[in-house]
């Protein structure tokens, strides 16, 4: 096998390993197991109409196909009318184009403290890391964004980036790194602790940085959602915003943005509405008393014009960021996102992170699934994640011709393809496959339970037992019904 | 722009082939109330998620607002006075007590006295949702964009035959289809987070209490 | 005994045995012929069946899964309804099948096919509604709702329906029915570690359902759940439901 592979942020990836560690780790399993059985029963109780979900759907999984086939048009005449509402539109490849960007912008204007709203896209570009190299202060503003900031970890959900700590964690960290706070585990004093901290960097901070749920093209319009309220605030009092987001999320109309919506947040954390949701159409404009002097978008790539090539992988591009996949993931529930080591983790980060990064590098998380369907079930756009896992798995391990998939064929394993090719040839003769099977029926008391494979199931199982002999062969014996 | 002549180029170089499917929104544009029903579905929504209510009658609920203030020993509110309502809350508004503060100049001019010492801010509202709650704003030179989100209440006033059956349906006659103001809003209580322990906290960065004075 | 409802004319089924079946649950095989001839349907068992490929589909070799389907395909060439004894087989004979075979020669054909495959308890309410009458003791069961079953062929309330019909027995809910027991086929020996923290909790929740027996319309499942449960040393026994009917309504 070929030396471990390395992902982008300097990390090994060895799913397996690091799904042992979390798998071994008690708090980590309980945590998880009743944050998604809440997240679980909120979601069931805003959907209780399954006619109403089908249709819904339906209707979410058909505006944003719909969308995604007209994606370079939209695209640009999304740009076209940000633009004339007077915001500037930046284009960006890569992570690092994007990061250049931004840094360029801040840098021009003498800015060097930013207060982030949420964005996963600034998390795949790794922007706080690159700002602090750079000299300039990125602070997170998300509650629970700001508490992995403080202790200096990645989300490990990607709507509640905190999930995994307990209080007495966060209090710990916040009794260490915020000046003058005392120990408590009340989440009130907690939550009014963090308030003041970034209340004073909303008011001081030389610009404000977001992402986008959803860009509609007709008017020029950035959408934001969110509860807390810091997104308002990275918006509106800063003199300068800075929006990032993923070419995939622009919508034809704003009356698109109403169902998909109501699916994100009932999907997301069982709420049929958020606190909030901005619209921004432009910087402070005509007489306005408040806002931003100037909105710029950056519109990142890096690697979705790729996956929008294949008609059956696009639909990962349909994804609205909700959540709702992982939440309802018996693999996710038991090992908690960073087991991923990938920005994206649960079944869309499966799915995305081999397509942006490479299928060969990232083949074990394809592979890290029993295929149970329960993602698909919930995805409130339709998106077939266990169909395009089994893509994925075919395409690290295959050249097939006419693959558009970035790493297709690297992971490939000669002792994977000459088993399955010993498997093709006996099961696609019936008289190989009748041969195998009674030898196996007369045979398999003998196999020891430490044989590779065998020893695999066996660790936690008991061997599994076989009959004296086959169905078929009772049936031969006994005379098959004639056909 | 080299990036996006590249980024373009590539998702042009596949010719998605098929139709497009048609989306059918009869699914939420069914969603529809008896007026009379729909303030109430408003008020059970935006109730449990922690939003107050004041009834008041159209001539009389700048005073409402203004016992509501005093009652609750707020010494201070922020307002618009180039609206109607904003005039009219100011003729109401008594002599002694706590101040009626104009939001007439450019944030940068008194940012601190808005961010420390501004106790509430009272907006008007372009209507509401029945389905599931919220209230529909759009900020302006009139009514700036922080006077709904830094001081830490927001008093609203949503006139209840202006209250829309669903988002979709707000959008589409609002007009926002076709234009939007630079900023618009959706409102649907106070500002709350779970992200300590998935147990709700109110008042993390936006207002921590949103009082619906509701005008019929 | 069971009866059939109504009086129609003699129906006819292929009976698809699958692998795990074949080899592992012969006598559930063996019951499910049984519970549809006692309903009065003519069962035709074809010659030369392995495998429906999905082992070698769900890792990505579509080659060889098709040339392990392409002969099964073959084996049903009259427009009968195919019953298989598991609804993992049957939801890719017809959800994936279509997949596998889009765009080779065989796409009709594939097609032609899914429209009449049955998991044997969705076969037995909805086509034929069976009606079961129950010859045992009194006993507590729960039933493991397979994750293909249920999503790929859509089985979920057949199995229960059929259940209740047996007046002495008593069905008692599993903890989190729905969700996986980590089987996954080949899930559990390439994952191994995850697959077993899945079977332990499922494991777990059998034996808190206070049930004597677990049953299931898959093998793979009753493979996983039985096995852990037997290393474990403590919890009720494993069955498949189509063994489980037949011995109700027929004795042994």
């Amino acid at each position: 096998m070929a030396a471990e592979p390395a992902a982008p942020n300097g990390l090994e990836v060895d799913f397996l390993a690091s799904s042992a560690r979390a798998l071994a780790d008690p708090q980590l399993r309980r945590n998880f197991r009743r944050a998604m059985d809440g997240l679980m029963a909120k979601r069931a109780a805003v959907f209780p109409d399954p006619s109403e979900w089908t249709r819904l759907r339906a209707l979410g999984g058909a505006i944003r196909a719909k969308n995604l086939l007209k994606l370079p048009d939209l695209l640009e005449r999304l740009e076209k009318n940000l633009t004339k509402n007077g915001i500037t539109v930046h284009w960006a490849s890569t992570t690092a184009q994007a990061n250049q960007v931004v840094l360029e912008l801040l840098e021009a204007r003498g800015v060097k403290a930013l207060v982030k709203g949420k964005s996963m896209v600034s998390e795949e570009m790794g922007l706080n890391h690159f700002l602090g190299a750079h000299g300039v202060e990125s602070l997170e503003s998300d509650l629970g964004e700001y508490i992995i900031q403080l202790d200096g970890e990645m989300p490990s959900h990607i709507i509640m980036p905190a999930i995994h700590k307990n209080k007495d964690q966060i209090a710990r960290t916040f009794s260490e790194k915020i000046r003058n706070a005392k120990y408590t585990e009340e989440v009130d004093e907690l939550t009014a602790m963090a308030r003041a901290v970034l209340r004073q960097k909303f008011f001081e901070a030389g610009a404000g940085l977001s992402g986008v749920n959803f860009a509609v093209a007709d008017t020029g319009t950035l959408c934001l959602v969110e509860n807390e309220g810091n997104g308002r605030m990275s918006t509106h009092v800063p003199p300068l915003h800075i929006a990032l987001m993923g070419l995939e999320k622009v919508v034809e109309r704003l009356d698109e943005v109403a169902p998909l919506y109501s699916l994100l947040t009932r999907s997301a954390t069982g709420q049929a509405i958020s606190t909030y949701l901005n619209l921004i159409s432009g910087p402070r404009s005509g007489g306005e008393r408040d806002g931003p002097r100037e909105v710029h978008l950056v519109i990142l790539d890096n690697g979705r014009s790729r996956i929008f090539q294949d008609p059956e992988l696009r639909a990962t591009l349909a994804c609205i960021r909700c959540g709702a996949c992982m939440n309802h993931c018996p693999v996710y529930t038991r090992i908690g996102g960073h087991a991923y080591e990938a920005v994206y983790p649960g079944p869309i980060g499966s799915i995305l992170t081999p397509q942006q990064e490479g299928a060969g590098l990232w083949h074990e998380l394809p592979h890290a699934s029993s295929l149970c369907g329960a993602c698909a079930e919930v995805c409130p756009v339709g998106i077939p994640i266990p169909h395009l896992l089994i893509r994925l798995r075919r395409e690290a391990g295959h050249r097939v011709p006419g693959s558009t998939v970035l790493g297709a064929g690297s992971a490939r394993s000669r002792l994977e393809d000459l088993a399955w090719s010993v498997w093709g040839w006996v099961l696609g003769h019936p008289a190989a496959y009748r041969l195998a099977s009674w030898c196996a029926t007369r045979c398999w008391r003998l196999l020891p339970s430490r044989a590779p494979v065998l020893e695999a199931w066996t660790r936690s199982r008991h061997k599994p037992r076989m009959a004296g002999a086959s169905l078929q062969e009772r049936l031969r014996r006994s005379g098959v019904p004639d056909a | 722009m080299p990036e996006r002549d590249a980024i373009l180029a590539g998702l042009r170089a596949v010719l998605p082939g098929g139709r497009p499917p048609v989306p059918d929104f009869a699914v939420v544009e069914e969603k529809r109330w008896d007026p009379g029903e729909r303030a109430a579905r408003l008020r059970r929504g935006m109730a449990a998620v922690k939003a107050e209510f004041i009834e008041a009658g159209p001539e009389d609920w700048p005073r409402a607002v203004a016992a509501f203030v005093l009652g609750e020993g707020l010494p201070s509110l922020l307002y618009g006075p180039d609206t109607t309502e904003g005039r009219a809350l100011a003729a109401a508004w008594p002599a002694l007590g706590p101040r009626l503060v104009p939001y007439d100049r450019p944030v940068e001019t008194f940012k601190q006295e808005l961010f420390e010492g501004i106790a509430a801010g009272f907006t008007t509202t372009l209507g509401g949702i029945a389905e599931t709650g919220g209230l529909l704003l759009a900020p302006g030179p009139f009514e700036p964009r922080l006077l709904s989100l830094v001081p830490p209440v927001h008093i609203a006033l949503l006139r209840a035959d202006r209250i829309f059956d669903t988002l979709l349906q707000a959008f589409r006659e609002l007009g926002w289809n076709k234009v939007l103001p630079a900023n618009a809003l959706v409102i649907s209580g106070p500002s709350k987070t779970a992200d300590i322990e998935q147990t709700l906290a109110y008042g993390v960065h936006g207002p921590r209490r949103l009082i619906v004075v509701l005008v019929s | 005994m069971a009866t059939r409802a109504g009086s129609r004319p003699l129906r006819e089924v292929y009976f698809y045995a699958t692998c795990l079946v074949d080899l592992f649950f012969p006598d559930a095989g063996m019951a499910g012929i049984e519970l549809l001839r006692a309903a009065g349907v003519r069962v035709i068992f074809p010659e030369g069946q392995t495998c429906c490929g999905q082992p070698a589909f769900n890792c990505g070799y579509w080659e060889q899964a098709r040339a392990v389907a392409r002969g099964q395909l073959a084996l049903f060439p009259r427009d009968l309804p195919v019953v298989l004894p598991s609804g993992s087989c049957a939801g890719m004979m017809k959800v994936h099948f279509p997949e596998l075979f889009h765009g080779q020669p065989e796409e009709a054909r594939a097609l032609a096919l899914s429209g009449r495959v049955f998991e044997l308890t969705q076969f037995l309410v909805d086509q034929l509604d069976l009606k079961l009458e129950d010859l045992g003791q009194p006993v507590r069961v729960t039933l493991h709702a397979s994750c293909h079953a249920m999503r790929d062929q859509g089985v979920l309330d057949q199995p229960r329906a059929l259940l209740r019909q047996l007046r002495n027995v008593e069905l008692v809910p599993l903890a989190r029915e729905l969700e996986c027991c980590g089987f996954g086929g080949v899930f559990a020996v390439r994952d191994p570690a995850l697959s077993a923290a899945m079977a332990a909790d499922k494991a777990e929740d059998a034996r808190a359902s206070g049930a004597e027996l677990v049953l299931s319309t898959d093998g793979g499942c009753l493979m996983n759940i039985g096995g852990t449960l037997e290393k474990q040393g403590f919890g009720p026994a494993t069955m498949h439901i189509a063994q489980f009917l037949r011995e109700r309504t027929h004795g042994r």
